[in-house]
Formats: C-alpha cells, structure tokens, sequence
C-alpha cells in the first residue's frame, strides 16, 4: 500500500532525513516518534509533497508520489490529509468554509472567488463537524474557537478531503492533556471506523504507546526502530531519544489523564 | 564594541573605552551636522544664483498672489456661488479620474506585490523583476506619463486616468507587499496541504489577512490621486484642473472664478479625507 524507499532530504549539508525506508501495507494507526529535529516533520512534509525529498521513493498504491508536479501533485496533496500541530486554519474564515477547503482541489480558482459550493458539499462538511460534535460552532470565525476546537475542525477538513492517508504533524503538541485526548481518540476512531491510514508525528512515548499500531523511531533522520508499540522498551526509547541512563521517560509523558470524569463527558458529548 | 571585548580586564578600562566610545560617538555626530550644514546652505546659495529673481528679495512677494485673489473674489463676492455649479462638472471628472485609476491601480499593485513578495510569490525567482517594475512605475512622475500620453492619445480624461494608474500600481505594488510581508503563513500551508491552487490560497490564506490594510491604503492612494488628478488638468488631461489653469492667469479678471475652484478642491480634499480617515479607523480598530 505505502512504500517508503530510501528517503532523504538535505538542508545544506545537513541530512534531516536520512534513508528511511519502510513499508505499510494496511490501514494501521502508525506513530513516529523522536526528538526535535530528528526528521518527523520534514518526513511527513515530504509526503505531502509541501516538501520535496532530495532523493529516494514513496510509492502509494504503486505509483511514486515524489515524481508528481504541478496539477498531479496537488492532486496527490488532495488525497493525502494533513493537519498540523499549529491547526493551520484560516483564522477569519467561518468554520463551516474552513471545512470546504477541503474541496478546494476539486474546484476551479474562479468558483473559490464567489464561494460556490454545492449544497451536498455543505451538508457534508456540516455532517463531518456534526460527527466531530462541533456542529453548532459552523457558522463562527475559525479563530474564535478554542485550540481543541480548532484541532477538530482541521481533522474535519482532512475528512471533507475524503483521504486515503491522513498525516498528523504532532497533531495534540498545542493543546492541554483533556483535549490531546479527545483529538487522539478523533484520529483513531477515524482509523478503526473508517480505514484511513493515520501517520502520526508524537513526541510522547505513552501517546504513541497508548494508540498506535505500529511505532518508527527517528533519531538524527535514520530510522532506528520499526515495530509494533508493545516492543517499544525504555531501553528502545533512550535508543531513540538518544538519552543515556538518568533518561525518564516521564519526560516525554503528557500525563494524560486516563480517568477524567470531565473528560469523559466531554468525549460523550464528541460522539 | 570590539574596544571593549578586547579589555575585558579591569573596570576602569572599561570605563575608559566607554568614554573613548561616546566621544567619538559625539565627533561622528558633530561631523554629521557640519555637513548637512554645508549642504544646505551650498545648495541654497545655487538655487539662490539661479533664480530669475533673488529668494530674499521675492520673498515679500509671497503674499501677492493670494492677495490679488481674495480681494477680486471679495469684489465679486455675488459671482462666487454661479463659479462654484459651474465647475462642478469639472469636478466630478476629477474624482471619477481619481476613482477610475485608484481602482485599477490597487488591483494592479495587488497583483504586482504577490508576485513580489518572498514566500508567497508562484516564481521565487522573479519577485526581484517585479520588484524591480513597480519601482519602475512609481519612479517615473504622473506628469511625465500623462505628457508622453497627451500627445498620442490627445488630452482628456483618458491619458490622466492610464498616468495615475501607473504610478498607483507602482506604490501600492511596494506597499501591499510590505503588508504582505506580514501575512502569517500557517493557513497558506493548511491550505497547500489540501491541493488548493496558487490563486486559491492566495484568496482564501492572504487576502482575508491583508484586506483591511489594504482597504486602508488604498483610500489613502484615493484622496493622493484626487490631489494629482487635479494637477493633471493643469497640461491639458481634462477636470478641475484645467478650468483652475485657465481661471489662474494673472491679469485676466478671472481671479474670482480661480477662488471659487481653489474653495471647491479645498472642501472636497477635506471632504475625502475626513471620510476615509472615519472608515480607515473603523477597519483598524474595528467598531460599527
């Protein structure tokens, strides 16, 4: 389904990825972790093509997406949801339209200018955020919404795109542990209840433990580990965080909480 | 800086080069004014050689002018009302010219500063080029434009109108790209990640950023464009101007009608102005 071969981009003589290669063959939840700079980003950019990769190959679905240009790219772009860690909403845009964005590629230059959507675009994008349980916040500027809220609406407009991946650049980075949680869950259910592929970049061991199927370790852009979440020792993570002894992994916990009446409500209330 | 990194010992020859620095400091200063000094009062000195008249001697003069005018305009005090409608046609064309080219000249200069602006720019490698041709525009002077567009086109609303358009795409190109500068670009890479084409994420992710500076820039190019359109009338582009250039000749009588044009620009300048500065406000700090 998804094959990583070889991928490397360089900054200067920097190699902020180095080599990786993996494989994915089903819709699995997959988490990369590593410290800042390791790569994760730059890894996930490139798959999106917001970045191009200095040499290697990604092929999804046979056909390798770094060899895409102009028009076939975006095209690509289109199938392959992104959000990010700062949500990358327009902030004075209704909700609603944040949403629509994820039509855009499907829709001329000209039609964008006079806001022309289809009433069935409309209703899905209303549907996605009712599913999301932020329907009623449609109609409000992007950047009235709270952070957790505006993470939401970014993970409706990946789903408006209708992706066959959906990439998460440290997706629960900017938000307090409560609404980390409901995002997470967000993602996964998208993963169970929809197979979509999730690629997500976390850099808490318990997050990535806690969700993901399969966890890929980057250390200085090299992959270093590759397997799933319950292999992934504390001996593993200071391999991968490059920590030595007195390295704890409560440093890199969210403490997210596992038991929260209020969180519980609000999840309740999401569903 | 490097005096005092290179003695790091002891205080009092820290304090020693401080010293030395702020004295030399002050020399630079001195330096500075002494010659701005001689600039000015050289360059005065051949501005005063090459007067027709001496500046010194002329400058009692200053007021003759504008005494001729308001004591005719005072004599003819009934006239004054029967100038004001009959120039109004004139005006009107004024501040359609000024209307027309500040339109036309912002979506130019729109254009012009994506394209130039770093980051957002669809060819990096031109933004110098049309960096390079809004300067262009608005180096070259209105007047000179509408001159050149005189003689081939003939005089009218038309040359003036193309001349301010120019000079507007050119500033507004400068400015909206400093505006620009400014644009936060994580929505621009939300809106990449979905596949939106260059156009689309310049209308969804810049514009609603930009707008309201832009809005206000350009009101303030509007009130400058009335201004020149006015001035344009003078060689023969048509509007307020040019009726103002006729009724201004010294000697012939007409000096009251010249009062009555220059009271008319006077209230419509104020006029603009006051209304843009009540909207500009209104975008910037918000309200009604």
């Amino acid at each position: 389904m998804l094959e990583v071969r070889n991928v490397t981009r360089l900054f200067g003589s920097r190699r902020a990825v180095d080599t990786v290669s993996f494989t994915v063959d089903r819709p699995q939840f997959v988490g990369i972790i590593g410290r800042s700079g390791a790569g994760k980003s730059t890894f996930l950019r490139m798959m999106n093509r917001l970045l191009d990769a200095s040499s290697g190959e990604i092929r999804f679905e046979g056909r390798n997406i770094l060899a895409l240009r102009g028009a076939e790219a975006r095209t690509w772009q289109s199938q392959c949801a992104m959000i990010f860690q700062q949500f990358n909403l327009v902030p004075r845009i209704d909700v609603a339209s944040n949403v629509l964005h994820g039509k855009l590629n499907s829709r001329s230059t000209l039609a964008t200018m006079f806001n022309l959507w289809s009433r069935a675009d409309i209703v899905q994008a209303l549907d996605i955020l009712d599913r999301l349980g932020i329907a009623e916040q449609a109609p409000k500027r992007a950047e009235a919404l709270s952070g957790g809220q505006q993470q939401r609406v970014a993970i409706a407009r990946a789903l408006m795109q209708d992706p066959k991946i959906i990439l998460a650049d440290e997706p629960i980075a900017s938000l307090d542990p409560m609404n980390a949680q409901v995002v997470m869950d967000t993602l996964k259910r998208i993963n169970t209840e929809d197979g979509r592929m999730v690629i997500a970049n976390l850099h808490t061991l318990d997050t990535a433990r806690r969700y993901c199927d399969r966890v890929i370790g980057l250390r200085d852009g090299r992959l270093v580990f590759d397997g799933p979440a319950c292999d992934l020792t504390t001996d593993m993570a200071r391999e991968i965080y490059g920590a030595d002894e007195s390295f704890n992994e409560e440093a890199t916990s969210t403490a997210m909480p596992a038991a929260n009446p209020a969180l519980h409500a609000v999840r309740v209330a999401a569903q | 800086m490097t005096v005092i990194n290179a003695v790091p010992d002891s205080p009092q020859t820290i304090r020693d080069s401080y010293l030395a620095m702020t004295r030399r400091k002050r020399l630079y200063s001195g330096i500075m004014l002494l010659i701005f000094v001689i600039l000015f009062v050289s360059g005065f000195r051949i501005a005063e050689d090459r007067n027709a008249g001496g500046f010194l001697d002329g400058i009692g003069q200053i007021f003759d002018f504008p005494a001729a005018m308001i004591s005719e305009a005072a004599e003819k005090a009934a006239n004054l009302p029967g100038h004001i409608i009959d120039v109004l046609p004139a005006l009107v064309e004024t501040v359609n010219i000024a209307a027309v080219s500040t339109l036309i000249g912002c979506l130019a200069g729109v254009m012009l500063a994506l394209l130039a602006t770093r980051g957002l720019a669809p060819w990096p490698r031109l933004t110098g080029m049309f960096r390079r041709v809004s300067d262009i525009l608005r180096a070259v002077p209105e007047i000179v434009v509408a001159l050149v567009l005189i003689f081939v086109l003939g005089g009218g609303p038309v040359p003036a109108a193309i001349a301010i358009a120019l000079h507007t795409a050119g500033a507004m190109g400068k400015l909206f790209s400093e505006v620009n500068e400014n644009a936060d670009l994580k929505p621009l890479d939300g809106l990449a990640s979905v596949g939106a084409s260059w156009g689309q994420r310049m209308w969804l992710g810049v514009i609603p950023q930009v707008a309201p500076n832009y809005f206000s820039y350009g009101l303030m190019r509007f009130e400058i464009n009335i201004r020149a359109s006015a001035i344009l009338g003078f060689v023969g582009a048509g509007g307020i101007g040019y009726e103002l250039k006729n009724a201004m000749t010294f000697g012939q009588g007409k000096l009251d009608e010249a009062a009555g044009i220059f009271l008319v620009l006077f209230v419509t300048i104020v006029a603009f102005d006051q209304l843009s500065s009540l909207i500009r406000n209104r975008l910037t700090y918000g309200g009604a």
